[in-house]
């Protein structure tokens, strides 16, 4: 299943890195990566991701188009794209030679300029006008997903942009973009399509009298069902669409192969939790199954910490022994109990951090402290904050180690796929600094330490 | 009590596991509820720890005090083919339809009609009755689809109304608007203490409101407890270093002087400090805008370690406590 398995050969890895980290400069710089599809469940960054990645390409040279379904509004504002329009806009105050446009998807419009493309003036506004079209194109099941492929290949085909970043619609089941095209395709080339357009063909309801029975059992069928009127109104908009049918085929056959083409990178978006990294090892095999070209894993909101020595075990055990009533203080007897860590330390601390003789043992520490005998009162408060300061490490190390249990599951079924870890951020982004802050962060390949 | 709970949010909320539990909420003292899924991903059956529901009602669950929760996950085909059967007797036409792709078309492509089916049969379920006439469900809990589409998904039924003006459809429409428009609904809506999630609950609501459905409740979904308060994260701000490295060393962790183990720590414990605070105020700000929302608020605690059975129980008895049930 997997393009190279060979990849998958290497021995057993250091814990923080994984079989293969992917360089996201290479693959941006590289000319002939002109698609790049940022796929992955909802919630874990796709778009921002996306966004970073067009910004980054462009200021290193390349003239980029970024195309958002359905950003949240102020990062659709951080790019300038705060109107939908269906047309790229050029971003402003990116640094560097190229260039940065963004795009929001409009699926009316791009749906209405298909059938423009495809129809005669007079033909066209028939269809338009069809109520059965209107609410079609407006956004049911699949509309999004086909069309943001068909804009896809109408920004592909015009070649005015070195690279097109994509994010793809927040999909019910997770890559039913990909089928969409096939889907309509398939239904276009139905029998029922050819049913629909018989009577039609023949001249409206007068035609119902010439079928055979069978087929006006199931038209009578469907005219019961859904309505004499809606009928009608499919079947002219079936007749009216025929001839533009072979276009859109055409069309869907012609994005699901640019989708397999050598230019285009697919990149799956996850966060280091169980069910995002689950859809992830979903999509992956799915993309393989599709023959999609797969070049990593970006995975978003990993967490570091500057003090990864101490665990979370002994963290916390320091803390209680700060936070333990300290009413007779100054009693040296208290200093063995409360500088005694090894008994709390997880082997794996123990073995990292062997106390040097003249700073971390107790009596050194003990002397440090009993010559400031106005320690105990005036310090109890930064005591608590520091057993606060304790705790919080403590949560952060547990995080650490669910973080690095997930992933590894994920590796271990998925060796062959690349990774690039992206460290957390407090707050959301907003702007083109924070977007260029995560493309560095990209392009590092792993988190940063603080 | 509203006896359809529409449970929507922003995905990556935990929507799911916040319409299971409150399922379970609602399923305590000899109460039946039935958890609806509609977008096909089988996140029930994952949360209960079951294999993959068919399309058919089965008991997934006992709730203290003897209830049951039933789970269904709706698949559209299936439904319109039941449909068919039900009102039409329509078993053998339905097959060829099927072959002809028309079912295909009905539930994929069709404007709508596969939202239909599904509001449809949730509410088939609200409205059945046993012999004995009472409701075969005290509660029916829906796993919806996410806040971006919720209003569209419940709303659809008043447009195929619109768009298919008479027949069986139209009717069928007009019923499911019935139910959903009216008190016997209620939307909830899922958020995190993030600015996306909470800006797509303020849309969302909105955009129900502006719809005429009617609004529950918000749940802020895994809220982090507090390790440091404000008093504290003041502090953090003008401590100065050595006295947090003595403190340190005091606990046992090293040496408090220049280079020492302990003051080694200072510098890293501080910068997690300051993110936590960081991420304090953000919480606090989109608290504030979730209260001028003017509906009730609810928060579930985070599983750090994940969801699990014994996590969803938690949840359920937590919801009850603070009587979202």
């Amino acid at each position: 299943m997997s393009p190279e398995p060979a990849k998958a050969q290497e021995p057993a890895r250091h814990r923080l890195s994984p079989a293969r980290v992917l360089d996201v400069d290479a693959l941006i710089d590289d000319p002939k990566t002109r698609i790049v599809v940022c796929c992955g469940s909802g919630g874990v960054g796709k778009t921002t991701t996306a966004a970073a990645l067009g910004l980054r390409a462009a200021e290193r040279g390349r003239k980029v188009v970024v195309l958002t379904i359905d950003p949240a509004r102020r990062l659709a504002q951080s790019m300038g794209i705060d109107s939908l329009d269906n047309v790229p806009r050029r971003v402003k105050g990116t640094d560097g030679g190229g260039e940065l446009h963004a795009m929001m998807l409009d699926m009316k419009r791009t749906f209405d300029e298909v059938v423009e493309a495809h129809a005669d003036p007079e033909r066209a506004a028939v269809i338009l006008a069809n109520p059965f079209y209107q609410s079609l194109s407006a956004g049911f099941a699949g509309t999004q997903e086909y069309m943001a492929m068909e804009k896809l290949g109408q920004l592909r085909a015009k070649d005015e942009w070195d690279l097109i970043v994509v994010d793809t619609p927040p999909s019910r089941s997770a890559l039913d973009f990909l089928e969409a095209p096939k889907r309509l395709g398939s239904f276009l080339d139905g029998r029922l399509i050819r049913l629909l357009t018989a009577p039609a063909k023949l001249g409206g309801r007068a035609g119902m009298a010439f079928l055979n029975v069978g087929m006006s059992m199931m038209t009578g069928t469907l005219g019961k069902l859904l309505g004499g009127q809606l009928l009608k109104d499919v079947q002219t908009f079936v007749a009216a669409m025929d001839t533009t049918f072979g276009g859109f085929r055409t069309r869907a056959d012609a994005t699901y192969k640019l989708l397999q083409a050598p230019g285009t990178a697919f990149l799956v978006v996850a966060a280091p939790e169980r069910d995002a990294l689950r859809e992830a090892a979903y999509f992956v095999e799915r993309l393989a199954d599709e023959d999609m070209p797969l070049v990593g894993l970006v995975l978003n909101r990993v967490h570091g910490s500057g003090a990864g020595r101490l665990s979370a075990e002994r963290a916390l055990a320091a803390a209680e022994n700060l936070e333990e009533p300290r009413i007779v203080d100054q009693g040296g007897g208290k200093a063995g109990l409360r500088n005694s860590p090894d008994t709390y330390g997880s082997s794996e601390s123990r073995a990292s951090e062997t106390p040097t003789p003249d700073e971390g043992s107790p009596a050194a520490t003990e002397k440090e402290r009993t010559g400031d005998t106005a320690r105990a009162d005036e310090e109890r408060p930064v005591d608590q904050l520091t057993a606060g300061l304790l705790r919080l490490h403590a949560e952060r190390m547990q995080l650490l180690s669910r973080e690095q249990r997930t992933r590894d599951r994920f590796t271990a079924r998925h060796p062959e796929v690349a990774v690039v870890e992206v460290a957390a951020l407090p707050g959301d982004v907003h702007d083109l600094v924070g977007l260029r802050d995560i493309g560095e962060r990209l392009a590092a390949g792993r988190p940063e330490l603080p | 009590m509203s006896r359809l709970q529409v449970v929507s949010g922003k995905g990556g909320t935990g929507k799911t596991t916040v319409a299971a539990a409150l399922a379970l909420a609602l399923a305590t003292e000899g109460k039946r509820t039935l958890l609806v899924e509609v977008e096909g991903r089988q996140g029930i059956a994952q949360l209960f720890e079951t294999e993959a529901l068919p399309y058919e009602e089965r008991k997934i669950a006992v709730a203290p005090g003897g209830g049951e929760v039933y789970a269904l996950a709706i698949d559209p085909e299936l439904a319109l083919l039941d449909y068919l059967q039900m009102f039409y007797k329509l078993g053998g036409a339905g097959r060829a339809l099927k072959k002809l792709g028309a079912i295909d078309f009905a539930t994929t492509i069709a404007p709508g009609l596969r939202d239909v089916l599904l509001t449809g049969k949730a509410c088939e379920a609200v409205r059945r009755k046993d012999r004995s006439g009472r409701f075969a469900y005290d509660y029916v809990v829906m796993d919806a689809p996410p806040t971006g589409r919720i209003t569209r998904f419940l709303n659809v039924n008043d447009e195929v109304a619109g768009l298919a003006k008479i027949g069986p459809i139209h009717n069928q429409a007009q019923a499911v608007m019935r139910v959903l428009k009216s008190p016997e609904t209620a939307v909830h809506l899922v958020t995190l203490l993030e600015e996306m999630p909470v800006q797509e609950t303020a849309d969302g609501i909105a955009e129900l409101r502006a719809a005429r459905l009617p609004v529950g409740r918000v749940v802020v979904n895994m809220v982090r407890p507090e390790v440091l308060d404000a008093a504290d994260l003041e502090l953090v701000r003008t401590v100065p270093r050595t006295a947090v490295a003595q403190s340190l060393s005091a606990a046992g962790l090293g040496g408090a002087r220049r280079g020492g183990k302990a003051e080694q720590l200072v510098d890293p414990l501080l910068a997690q400090a300051g993110e936590y605070a960081e991420r304090y105020a953000l919480e606090h700000e989109q608290r504030a805008v979730l209260g001028e929302l003017d509906l009730p608020l609810h928060e579930l605690p985070l599983f750090a370690e994940g969801m699990d059975l014994a996590g969803l129980y938690e949840l359920a008895t937590e919801l009850r406590k603070q009587g979202m049930s």
